[in-house]
Formats: structure tokens, C-alpha cells, sequence
């Protein structure tokens, strides 16, 4: 997000043929966007305006977009590493078995093992969960990684095994019976009005990421300048800060006016020994703790694909298998760190949607595989391999729960949904593949 | 009476010892000898062509020097001294560089990528410092094709020539001693081949070795010293390029017949 054009996605190239009129098409290209990433942009817009028109403006609601926000994460977070997987020409089908695996696995650790060392509540106990979620997650994936790597069975084959396989040990773990309740500070990370940050902490997250982002611009600017390379006009540069802390700040400023429940105020109020007396005041939810980590892993796995040589060797693997293997990459070992990661992502959507449930089932996140594919798919992930972007599987991610949402809101019927959500990602694809031709 | 032609060819050049010698050397895939006891050697600013048909062996050759391949026997010296090289890796610790006929480019990323592709520059976070790899490819891009400007496209929308530059350029940037060129102009058109040629002699004169692997004999008189002719996975035989006409040459790939002027390898015809 840092610098909108870079070496991973086809974006126009600053040093164009200069002697042309200015127009408004040079000043888009001086802006340096991503042009596939508006379009995303463009269209998910495009959803989220028909489907408020068609509601009769139910769904731009602050409780309907901090909802679709909290529904989105767990997609979003394993989408970030479905990417990778894609982009180095694999699959990953085992996902929603792992989630199931590993949420089996936590809730079991916190609703009986834990509380046997230390008792109920205890404040570390969310910590270990996580922590073991991501441990056992990344340790299954790179267990599948590794028979892709070096026994050389296809990845569809291993994580179609995988699928089964993983969500056979779901049900092994407690012989299929549901674990609830969850531990209370591990269920604010499944979002919630106990899961969320409030008001005050959400314009601060908010602020401190304006500030990162335009530090991080102004900072690859001055490096590029430093090296004699061209950069961005002032006011390009200008216009990108602004939408880039509008955006923020847009955020902030929704979440923050969707009001927590009266009852819950209420309660709040009398714990602290204030008087409700003078009626109750407006308290926001502010941003949700699920979405935070799910923007958290989107900006950390940006920098590991974009930033790292690790991320590096992904989209070369990806581009050209032979060549990174000519150049001495390890292949083998990047393939099984990239397995791994998956599956250490699937281990923290696992704490997400087990903590937003407020229990563990040995079916949780049936079919989430299909979901995840989807939105790194139509998040401009092309199955060919080599080209994918995090951002893109996230709003990806937000495009397909957004269809969703909206489809409750209008009343349409569960088995119309799949459909509709299945003809889209078929359209969608379809409408890349033509964006791509034009590129040639 | 090898010897004394050994002797004799050995004085016509500098009495260092060779920057690359593979001695004996051998593979096989699956029973079938592709290289069957071959020794070739090359001097410091040397060019020397591999010739042979198609399936001669010369790119498997090429390939256990560049590290793709590892011998079942035989012995790789690098100015003399024994080296190992079983990865891509090795061979370039050795200062062995190769272009190879696909280039083996990753398409989706730019030339400043490829060029640093498996040796990125980083910054002191130990995090990939694009900036300073840009810099260093339109360095390094400016001396072998300076009107190239598309440093921030993914190589695949280059063209033939400009490709074919991103190669060499990540082939000659880390000092190599030894460039391997595996058919380095079956894809360029006059020009473009006439541009790597120029290439070719303004490494050798900085001291680099060329082994120079290629269909076209004509290309192979025009810019190697020496050859190596290869039939059948064997060596035919070595020859100072001056020392041989044409057709003589074409006598060796496609009878395997050496002729007075050249050193007869163990695959020379009866």
C-alpha cells in the first residue's frame, strides 16, 4: 500500500512517452495506481450501492458494514495465504478441514486442558490457545508442504487427502462433541461487542495508521529521489495521502457510529456505579478485534511478499519454476514455508471463528476451502501462477461476504445465494482474463 | 601421437593453467551415457564453441558445469584448483555464469528482479532494497543496451533482444570468470545478434572465459578461438578455429571424422 507501483503488478509505467497532451488519463498515470485494484475497488462499490438501493438503504448502515467487517475476517485472513499458495502454482483444499482441526484443538486446550493447570479465566490462557492454534496449523501445512516438495505428489492430491483427513480429526478430538463455552479474553477476538475496541482506541489505531502510511510514502520517495529515479509529482503524491488517510479515517469514523446494544450500556453504566437516571449515553463499538488482526495479517503479509526475499522467491517460483531453480533458489523449502503459512493462517481464522461462535465443532469452517480460493480468485490471483496481490484477496474476501450479506438483508434463499455467488466468480475471472488480454 | 599434438596445441597458448577444466566426465539418465568421458578445458579470455547435433550432448554438458546436473564421474578445476559443484549455487560461487537458451527469466517480474534473482541486495532491516537492485540494473542494463527504459515492467512485455539483455546482464553483473552461452542468438534477429557478438569480444577482452554453445557454425567462426566438437554424448575432437575450414568442422559434428589440423578425442571415427 506503501508504494502503489511496484515490481508485482502490471502498473503503468511512469516513464511513459512524455511530448503527449495532458489529459486526465496522464494524470491517473501520474497518480501511479494499481488499475486493477480500482476496478476491485470500483466494483465492490458498485455491489455495496445496489444492494443498499435494492434494501431501501439497509445495507451503508454502520451496523451492517461493521457486521459485514467481522464476517469477512476469517475468509480474509486464510485468503492472504491462498495467494501465495496459488501464486506458486498450487492449491491448497485442505483449508476449512484445517480450521476445523485446529479449532477442535484450541477449544479442547482452553475448555479442559488449561483450566486444570491454572483454573478458568486465567489471562494467559488466550495466549497459549492462539498460540497453539498457529503451531499446530503451521506444523499440519508444512507436514502437506513437504510431501508436495520433496515426494512430488500434486498439491491438489495432498490437500484434497488433506480435506479428509483434517476433518476426520476434527471429529477425533472429542469424538465429535461440541466444546463450549470458550474462555472469556478469547472470545473478543471473535469480535462481538465484547470483541470490539470502542471509540477512544479506534481513532487511535486510525490516527497511527495515517501517520504509518504517509511516513512509509514519503520515505520510498525520498529513497527513490536519492537514486536520481523519477518519482510521483508533488500533488500525485498529495492526492494518494489523502485517499489513503480518507479511507482511514472513513473507517474510524463507521465504526464508531455503530452504537453498542441499550442494554449493554445499561449494564456498563451500573458496574461503574454511574446513575441512568439522565438517560443513556451513545457508546460505539469502534473497530472489531477480529478485523483488526485480519488487517493486521493483510499488512503483514504484503510486507513479506513485497519486502522479503521469501516473498521474492514465491512470485518467481511462480513465474518461472525452472529459472528460480537455476538461480539456486530452494524451491523445496519455499514450497513447504509457504504450505506451512497457510496452515499456521488457517490456525488463527480458527481462533477467529471458534471465538466468534463461542465454541469449537468439529464441522466449523465446512467449505470455507471453496470461499478462500474465491476470493484470492477474484481478487485478481490468477491460477496460471505468478501474479496475486494480498489487498486483492482481501477485498476479494469482502466482495463475496458482501453479495452474501446483502442477499440476507434482501431475502433471497440460501440455495439462490450460492448460485448467484458462483456466477459471479465465474464472471469474474472471466472479466480478468479480458483485463489481462488488453494488457498484452 | 596424441601427445605431441597435445604438446604442441599446449604451447600455442599461455602456460597458465586452464580457468576451466572438466576432466573425464561423465552422466548417464536412465542407462543411456548423454556425456561419456569428456574433457574440455577454457583459458582466460578465451571463446570456445561446443558443437554438435541436437542430443551430442554439449548442453548436458554445459548443464554439470552450471550446476544443474551432477556428474556420475569426473572432475571440474576452476584455475586449476578442484571444485565441487552440485547446485546452480556452486557454480556460481566458482564464478561460472550461464545464459541459457530459454534464459530461465521469471516472467512476472521485472529486469532489476532477474538480474538479482537468488542474490538480492538488502537493506540493514533484511528487508529486499529494490531501490539500490534498480539502481544497479540501469548500471549494468545502461552498458549492454542503453536505450532500455522499462525498468518497472514485468519482463514478459520486453521484447526478444531486450530479454535476451536482462539475461546477460544478470550473467556478467557478479564478476563472472566463466560465462556459458547456451545458444545465445537462436532468438534474435540480425541486429540483435550482431549486438551480442559485440558482447562477446568486449568480454573476452576484460579476461572472461566464453564457452559458446551453438547450432551455427557460422556464428561459432566468427567468435570462437577453439572448438569442441561433440557426437553422441564423445569428444570428436579439438581444434584452433584458424586451423580449420568449414567444411571440416561440418566433418567432425556430422561424421565424427577429425581431421590433420585437430586433436581427435576419444569419439573420433576410426
Amino acid at each position: 500500500m506503501a508504494e502503489p507501483s511496484t515490481t508485482l503488478s502490471p502498473a503503468p509505467s511512469s516513464e511513459a512517452p512524455v511530448g503527449r497532451r495532458a489529459g486526465i488519463g496522464d494524470a491517473l498515470r501520474a497518480l501511479e495506481l494499481d488499475t486493477r485494484m480500482v476496478g476491485m475497488i470500483g466494483a465492490l462499490a458498485i455491489v455495496w450501492i445496489s444492494f443498499d438501493i435494492l434494501t431501501g438503504g439497509a445495507f451503508l448502515t454502520p451496523r451492517n458494514l461493521w457486521n459485514l467487517s467481522v464476517q469477512t475476517a476469517s475468509v480474509a485472513v486464510m485468503a492472504t495465504g491462498m495467494v501465495l499458495v496459488i501464486v506458486t502454482r498450487n492449491i491448497d483444499l485442505s483449508v476449512g478441514s484445517i480450521l476445523g482441526f485446529t479449532g477442535m484443538v484450541v477449544g479442547v486446550l482452553q475448555a479442559r486442558i488449561l483450566p486444570e493447570i491454572w483454573g478458568f479465566e486465567n489471562p494467559l490462557t488466550w495466549v497459549v490457545a492462539v498460540l497453539a492454534a498457529v503451531a499446530v496449523g503451521g506444523a499440519v501445512g508444512a507436514v502437506q508442504g513437504a510431501i508436495i516438495a520433496y515426494l512430488g505428489v500434486s498439491s491438489f492430491i495432498v490437500t484434497l487427502g488433506g480435506l479428509l483427513v483434517w476433518r476426520g480429526a476434527a471429529w477425533w478430538v472429542t469424538t465429535g462433541q461440541t466444546v463450549a463455552p470458550m474462555d472469556g479474553a478469547f472470545k473478543r477476538l471473535g469480535g462481538g461487542f465484547e470483541g470490539a475496541i470502542g471509540a477512544g482506541p479506534s481513532w487511535m489505531v486510525g490516527i497511527a495508521a495515517v501517520l504509518l502510511s504517509v511516513a512509509a510514502i514519503l520515505v520510498t520517495r525520498r529513497r527513490r529521489a536519492g537514486f536520481g529515479f523519477p518519482v510521483r509529482p508533488l500533488w500525485a503524491e498529495g492526492v494518494v495521502i489523502l485517499l489513503v488517510a480518507a479511507a482511514i479515517v472513513g473507517a474510524v469514523l463507521v465504526v464508531n457510529a455503530y452504537p453498542l446494544p441499550v442494554p449493554v450500556v445499561r449494564r456498563m453504566m451500573e458496574a461503574q456505579g454511574l446513575s441512568t437516571d439522565g438517560g443513556l449515553p451513545f457508546v460505539a463499538h469502534g473497530f472489531a478485534i477480529p478485523v483488526l488482526i485480519a488487517v493486521a495479517v493483510g499488512v503483514g503479509m504484503t510486507f513479506l511478499s513485497r519486502r522479503t526475499r521469501f516473498g521474492r522467491y514465491v512470485f518467481a517460483i511462480g513465474g518461472n519454476p525452472e529459472a528460480a531453480e537455476l538461480s539456486g533458489i530452494n524451491t523445496k523449502r519455499v514450497m513447504v514455508m509457504v504450505f506451512g503459512l497457510m496452515g499456521a493462517l488457517c490456525g488463527l481464522s480458527a481462533c477467529i471463528a471458534t471465538a466468534r461462535l463461542n465454541a469449537a465443532t468439529n464441522a466449523n469452517g465446512t467449505l470455507d476451502e471453496l470461499y478462500v480460493i474465491a476470493a484470492a480468485i477474484i481478487g485478481g490471483t490468477s491460477m496460471a501462477g505468478g501474479v496475486g496481490t494480498i489487498l486483492g484477496a482481501m477485498l476479494g474476501a469482502m466482495v463475496m461476504q458482501s453479495l452474501q450479506s446483502g442477499m440476507v438483508l434482501l431475502g433471497v434463499d440460501a440455495p439462490m445465494q450460492n448460485i448467484v455467488v458462483g456466477l459471479v466468480l465465474v464472471a469474474a475471472v472471466y472479466v480478468d482474463t479480458l483485463y489481462r488480454k488488453g494488457l498484452k | 601421437m596424441m601427445g605431441a599434438q597435445m604438446t604442441a596445441l599446449a604451447t600455442a597458448i599461455p602456460a597458465t593453467p586452464p580457468l576451466v577444466e572438466m576432466r573425464d566426465v561423465s552422466i548417464a539418465f536412465g542407462g543411456i551415457k548423454a556425456v561419456d568421458g569428456v574433457s574440455i578445458d577454457l583459458y582466460p579470455g578465451e571463446v570456445v564453441g561446443l558443437l554438435g547435433h541436437n542430443g551430442a550432448g554439449k548442453s548436458t554438458l554445459i548443464k554439470i558445469l552450471s550446476g544443474a546436473y551432477a556428474a556420475d564421474h569426473g572432475e571440474i578445476r576452476v584455475n586449476g584448483e578442484p571444485v565441487h559443484i552440485t547446485s546452480p549455487r556452486d557454480a556460481k560461487r566458482c564464478g561460472i555464469e550461464t545464459i541459457y537458451q530459454t534464459l530461465a527469466l521469471a516472467d512476472n517480474v521485472d529486469a532489476a528482479a532477474n538480474i538479482f534473482l537468488g542474490r538480492e541486495k538488502l537493506t540493514a532491516w533484511g528487508t529486499l532494497d529494490d531501490h539500490a537492485m534498480e539502481a544497479e540494473a540501469r548500471k549494468v542494463m545502461g552498458r549492454l543496451n542503453p536505450h532500455f527504459r522499462r525498468f518497472k515492467e514485468p519482463v514478459k512485455a520486453l521484447s526478444g533482444g531486450q530479454r535476451q539483455s536482462v539475461a546477460i546482464a544478470r550473467a556478467i553483473h557478479f564478476d563472472a570468470r566463466v560465462l556459458i552461452m547456451d545458444e545465445p542468438t537462436a532468438a534474435l534477429g540480425p541486429a540483435e545478434t550482431q549486438q551480442v557478438g559485440e558482447l562477446v569480444k568486449q568480454l573476452k577482452q576484460e579476461g572472461i572465459g566464453i564457452f559458446l554453445i551453438s547450432h551455427d557454425i557460422h556464428d561459432v567462426f566468427d567468435l570462437a578461438d577453439r572448438i569442441h566438437v561433440m557426437k553422441n554424448g564423445k569428444l570428436v575432437g579439438t581444434a584452433r578455429v584458424s586451423d580449420m575450414t568449414k567444411d571440416e568442422v561440418l566433418g567432425m559434428i556430422i561424421l565424427g571424422k577429425c581431421p590433420p589440423g585437430a586433436v581427435p578425442g576419444p569419439g573420433a571415427a576410426a
